[in-house]
């Protein structure tokens, strides 16, 4: 379908404020989601109560059943009450199909389910950032209780929820964190369409997302979970009903990141506009476009091993109980096939976005184009063959961890290429030194502390040491947070004007980005020295000997912590409070999504543009990236 | 608004010659450094085989980063400082359109595959000429010691949360208190009663998980007697954390009278427990 | 802008609100300490129940432990407070029936003054089952199928387990505070406390009713079937 033939909404009412309450929105969402908790959790009991004595009724079964079908409930309550069955059902009944849905202007369009992939990349940014501080704040708690060696601030079972809280929302949080806000609203604008290619799934998966952090919150509510973010079972067989919580949570993300692998995936296949070839598209979609193919092939087997687990907990299978013939092994493969794609789920996006980013304030084009997308689809490709690392201690067969052992070294070659890329495109470059730059050049100083160490991590003699302890802590915090996050951070202060209209603070900004980048180092790097020196992860009581290690790694943290708030300030500042407006390009960078007005208008492009080529033009004044001129060019320009 | 690429001036500076040279002096620092400044202090010490092969390795692998580490640090700043845009200037000034050299990319993707492939095979050798080097090794171990055959069994069965020793040489009796005779092969079973554990002492650089119906073999042989710390590695509930206790290395002729000692003591306990077997399936259901 | 501000300081006074709920009801949220009654020759007492079902609010069939504090009233907690150096009487009253060892080697009684405790039988606590009868009997080792849970606390290497009571036995106690009158099993033993710390405490028997291997639930919460000895 010709982009440019979509029947565009001419007609904009706002509604008046009481006809928006009552119609389908987020406040229903919440009332269907506590009715329908209520609904499924009395239906599991009904079913519970009268089922065989071998299922334990009135027992932790029955809980079990009860709480997982009351989620059920609630999950089906969430998307009722946001509208999404609306469109189905109105085609079951015959009813002529609405392309656009809540794109009306006003404030409430963003608290609905509304097509727009703009307000969706809105909506996800404030419920990605509003866990990325929830989270964050749980990890100030677990820097506090880390301040003794032995004593206890939190009692010990509620310090390991703590622990998990905060690993499992990062990292279900993190990995929306990026494909979500940046990923929604840029892969269509700069590929030149109007819209995604699936807009109510997009927007589906940004409240279930949302619903998913809510639900792994609840886990407070229902005792907490021991576990942590891997979940191993079998102890997760045997906790008590917070652990319902993390399943459920994880089976939604899990869920929206297929969705949102496959919206990416079309999106970019069928919608680009006329002369956006293969080699023309810019890096960060090539980025989207392998973070899409990880994120579609690897979720479904974490959906899988987790509704095992709900299942041995409900009704009593023995997927993981070695005594009835599981075994924990099972659950060992299943979630770390997952889990090391789910990593690069974390860093890909973070390469495109630093590798699109530079080239603007580097004034030179992306040096080595080719190679960077090969590199993206060889770590991809490979993710799927490294997993058994976070396994080499666990007795699995010894023959596999030569093997295994290969293939992780091999996996740093298509990573390092990263690094070639943007060294090249620094290389005789004109660099200003704007905080989007600060964070990528910060990005490739703590990359690569993290690569190394996963150096020492992949070779099996260093990982006895090293395996389970604050090593492993450091080197992914290095790489997801010292990676990703700080792209994320780079990616925000550049984007947002275009996003919002508003310009970003800029002395708060450089503020943040010192601060962040100081006392990350200085939190992480002496974690590498914790874990060398015998300290495992998740524990409150450690060595005596690393008092003074972790007290000076806490107050560092808590620094670190003060650098968000001030991001946090300077967003609250900038985007509610002082809301200055921003120029169309106040970057001037040459691609595609800086070329068109701020704010956006709703429909991105007046005429589908032809595009002439790549965004990377630096260097030639004559090296344009759009006509504009003509309408609806079906045959893609030569040249450039 | 931006303005096209100064030509190159006759008096550029080499900038490819200035940055290898300032690399080459880097990294001609660093690797001695690392290998007997940093090197030296890298834990996890020499009391055992398998801590010396730990340590050797790292301080290779340390010494084989600094290399890479010095590239992208003395590029960063060589880049930082000579690459900059004009401040004073109005106009955004572009660099040139370099797109890509396929020599280099070439040059680096064959160096970095020599060198990580290099590193592998290091990695592979290191681990089957160490017995392992400590690692858990599952059921049928790939690298046995030449003297496996007469190594010390010790159990090791984790339980929530308490560490328990057997000692099938002596009549399967099982202690809370690990000791070990000093310059003996000790053939370390790993095994569970419930959840998944793991067994780290790291002063004998040994970490094998205690998965329940799994029996998982690490070798050590330790040199010095001494006492170690022995701790859960991987979260197992509420008292993971706690789940700690000292084990002490002692001379083979104090061990056999401890043991023997331990023996008679527990004898009672001793009789009523199943026999000595290499994975124990306890009923796992619903009230024990 | 004012309307703005004002929603801003709203909006960040009420999170501030829901995080120091969260931390008061959520990541505090944990029994009291109790202190043992300290006796006139400086030595202490420490007085224990073992319940079966605890009957109350929020988890009634869990089984736990409750203490005796020292105005003699019974208190559901787990964290008790002894003095450092000093001679400690325990004496527990064990209402719950029997559940049995998963892992025998912790029939053997460690850690207490001669090695051994007392074990007697009250109301009909032993009767007809094959379980021993037990009358002030002094031993260093139970048979393993007896226990219905165990004193352990393995900083210290102490471990007493504490006999269960018949299943057939006439009258169980089924809620907490159990009184005297039901059929229970009492365990005296001592031990000396050592220097200041917190040490932790917990039972070794798998006897948490529907979860897996036992040890799930009660056996994993403090206030239950898991405390922390505070010396100072």
């Amino acid at each position: 379908m010709e982009a440019a033939d979509l029947p565009l909404s001419t007609h904009r009412t706002v509604h008046p404020a009481w006809r928006e309450l009552l119609s389908f929105n987020v406040i229903w969402a919440v009332v269907l989601a506590i009715v329908g908790y209520i609904v499924g959790h009395a239906l599991g009991n009904t079913i519970a109560q009268h089922s065989a004595a071998e299922l334990n009724p009135g027992g932790s079964d029955q809980e079990d059943i009860a709480v997982l079908l009351g989620m059920l409930g609630s999950i089906v309550g969430w998307i009722g009450g946001l509208g999404f069955f609306n469109y189905p059902l109105k085609r079951i009944a015959g009813r002529a199909p609405s392309l656009h849905e809540g794109e009306e202007q006003g404030m409430w369009r963003y608290f609905k389910l509304c097509t727009d992939h703009k307000v969706v990349a809105m909506q996800y940014l404030v419920g990605t950032l509003f866990f990325f501080f929830v989270a964050g704040l749980n990890a100030m708690f677990i820097r506090t209780e880390l301040t003794s060696s032995n004593a206890t601030l939190f009692p010990a079972g509620n310090y390991l929820s703590l622990v998990g809280l905060h690993g499992t929302m990062m990292l279900t949080m993190m990995s929306a964190g990026v494909i979500g806000p940046l990923g929604n609203w840029l892969v269509p604008i700069m590929i030149g369409a109007r819209r995604m290619a699936f807009p109510r799934i997009e927007s589906l998966t940004m409240w279930i997302t949302v619903l998913a952090g809510f639900v792994l919150l609840s886990a407070t509510l229902l005792g907490g979970f021991p576990t942590g973010w891997t979940g191993y079972a079998p102890l997760a067989d045997q906790a008590r009903l917070g652990i319902d919580a993390y399943l459920v949570s994880f089976l939604l993300i899990g869920i929206a990141l297929v969705l949102v692998g496959i919206n990416i995936l079309v999106t970019v296949v069928t919608l680009r506009a006329p002369g956006m070839t293969w080699n023309r598209l810019p890096i960060f979609v090539w980025a989207m476009v392998t973070t899409s193919i990880l994120a579609v092939l690897a979720a479904p087997v974490l959906a899988a091993a987790l509704y095992m687990v709900m299942s041995d907990r409900s009704i009593e299978t023995t997927f993981f109980i070695s005594s009835s013939g599981g075994s924990p092994f099972l659950w060992d493969e299943l979630f770390w096939f997952f889990g090391h794609p789910e990593v690069y789920i974390l860093a890909l996006p973070g390469f495109g976005i630093v590798l699109e980013i530079l080239p603007v304030f580097a004034r030179k084009p992306l040096w080595g184009y080719r190679l960077a997308v090969a590199g993206m689809f060889g770590v991809a490709l490979m993710s799927f063959m490294v997993w058994q690392h976070h396994l080499f201690m666990s007795g699995i067969n010894a023959n596999l961890r030569p093997f295994y052992m290969f293939t992780t070294e091999l996996i740093s070659i298509p990573t390092g290429v990263i690094f070639l890329n943007g060294f090249g495109t620094l290389w005789k470059a004109k660099i200003r030194f704007t905080v989007p730059m600060l964070f990528c050049l910060a990005f490739f100083f703590n990359f690569l502390i993290g690569g190394l160490s996963g150096v020492f991590l992949s070779d099996v003699t260093s990982d006895v040491v090293t395996h389970g302890s604050f090593f492993v802590m450091a080197h992914f915090h290095y790489t997801i947070m010292g990676g990703l996050v700080f792209a994320l951070m780079g990616g925000i202060y550049y984007w947002l004007p275009k996003m919002t209209g508003f310009n970003l603070n800029q002395t708060l900004a450089k503020l943040h980005f010192w601060m962040m980048f100081i006392f990350f180092n200085l939190t992480f790097f002496p974690l590498f020295a914790a874990g060398m020196l015998g300290m495992p992860r998740r524990v409150s009581s450690y060595n005596a000997s690393l008092h003074t290690l972790n007290v000076f790694v806490s107050i560092m943290a808590f620094c670190l912590g003060l650098s968000m708030l001030i991001f946090l300030g300077n967003l609250v500042w900038s985007l509610v409070l002082k809301r200055e407006r921003a120029s169309d390009n106040p970057w001037h960078s040459k691609s595609l999504e800086w070329q068109i007005p701020t704010p956006v208008p709703v429909y991105n492009f007046e005429h589908i543009p032809t595009i002439t080529g790549d965004p990377y033009g630096y260097g030639l004044p004559e090296a344009p990236v759009v006509d504009f001129g003509r309408r609806g060019a079906v045959a893609a320009e030569a040249g450039a | 608004m931006s303005a096209a690429p100064e030509t190159v001036g006759r008096d550029e500076p080499h900038h490819g010659r200035n940055f290898a040279i300032i690399w080459a002096v880097a990294t001609a620092i660093m690797v001695p450094v690392s290998i007997w400044v940093i090197g030296p202090h890298i834990p996890p010490g020499s009391l055992t085989d398998d801590t010396r092969a730990q340590h050797a390795l790292d301080v290779a692998l340390t010494a084989l980063s600094m290399p890479v580490l010095m590239l992208v640090w003395v590029y960063l700043a060589y880049a930082v400082i000579n690459f900059r845009s004009d401040p004073a200037s109005e106009t955004i000034v572009d660099g040139p359109p370099i797109r890509g050299n396929s020599r280099i990319q070439a040059t680096w993707l064959i160096v970095s595959a020599v060198v990580v492939i290099g590193l592998a095979a290091y990695g592979t050798v290191d681990l089957l000429t160490e017995n392992g080097a400590g690692g858990g090794q599952g059921s049928n171990p790939l690298a046995k010691p030449s003297d496996a055959k007469s190594a010390l069994q010790v159990q090791v069965i984790g339980q929530q949360w308490l560490w328990t020793f057997r000692y099938p040489g002596y009549g399967g009796v099982e202690t809370a208190q690990l000791m070990l005779p000093v310059n003996r092969e000790i053939e370390f079973h790993v095994t569970s009663l419930d959840v998944v554990h793991s067994f780290w002492a790291i002063e004998l650089g040994v970490k094998a998980d205690a998965v329940p119906g799994a029996d998982n073999i690490a070798y050590v042989k330790i040199f010095r007697k001494g006492s170690f710390q022995v701790r859960c590695d991987e979260l197992c509930g509420l008292w993971h954390g706690h789940m700690n206790t000292t084990g002490h290395i002692v001379s083979g002729a104090k061990f056999d009278s401890w043991i023997h000692a331990t023996a008679t003591k527990y004898a009672a306990v001793t009789k009523t427990l199943p026999k000595y077997s290499l994975t124990y399936y306890p009923t796992p259901t619903r009230n024990g | 802008m004012r309307v703005r501000l004002l929603a801003v300081v709203a909006t960040f006074a009420a999170l501030i609100a829901l995080v120091a709920v969260y931390v008061v009801y959520f990541l505090e949220s944990g029994p009291p300490a109790v202190a043992a009654v300290i006796n006139r020759d400086g030595s202490a007492n420490l007085t224990l129940q073992v319940v079966g079902a605890y009957g109350q609010h929020p988890f009634p069939d869990w089984v736990s432990y409750l203490v005796k504090d020292p105005s003699g009233k019974w208190r559901h907690t787990t964290i008790w407070k002894l003095p450092a150096h000093t001679l400690v009487h325990v004496t527990i009253y064990q209402f719950d029936t029997q559940t049995g060892l998963r892992n025998n080697f912790l029939a053997e009684i460690r850690g207490t003054v001669g090695g051994v405790a007392d074990y007697t039988d009250v109301g009909d606590a032993g009767k007809g089952s094959g379980l021993a009868n037990y009358d002030n009997t002094p031993l260093s080792v139970l048979p393993p199928a007896e226990p219905a849970h165990t004193f352990t606390v393995p900083d210290l290497d102490l471990s007493v387990p504490l006999v269960g009571v018949s299943a057939t036995a006439n009258n169980i106690c089924s809620a907490s505070p159990c009184a005297m009158s039901y059929a229970h099993n009492t365990i005296a033993f001592s031990f000396r406390t050592p220097g200041a710390g917190t040490y932790r405490w917990q039972c070794f028997v798998p006897c948490a009713l529907g979860f897996l291997y036992g040890f799930g639930g009660p056996m994993q919460t403090i206030g239950y079937m898991d405390g922390l000895l505070e010396v100072a």
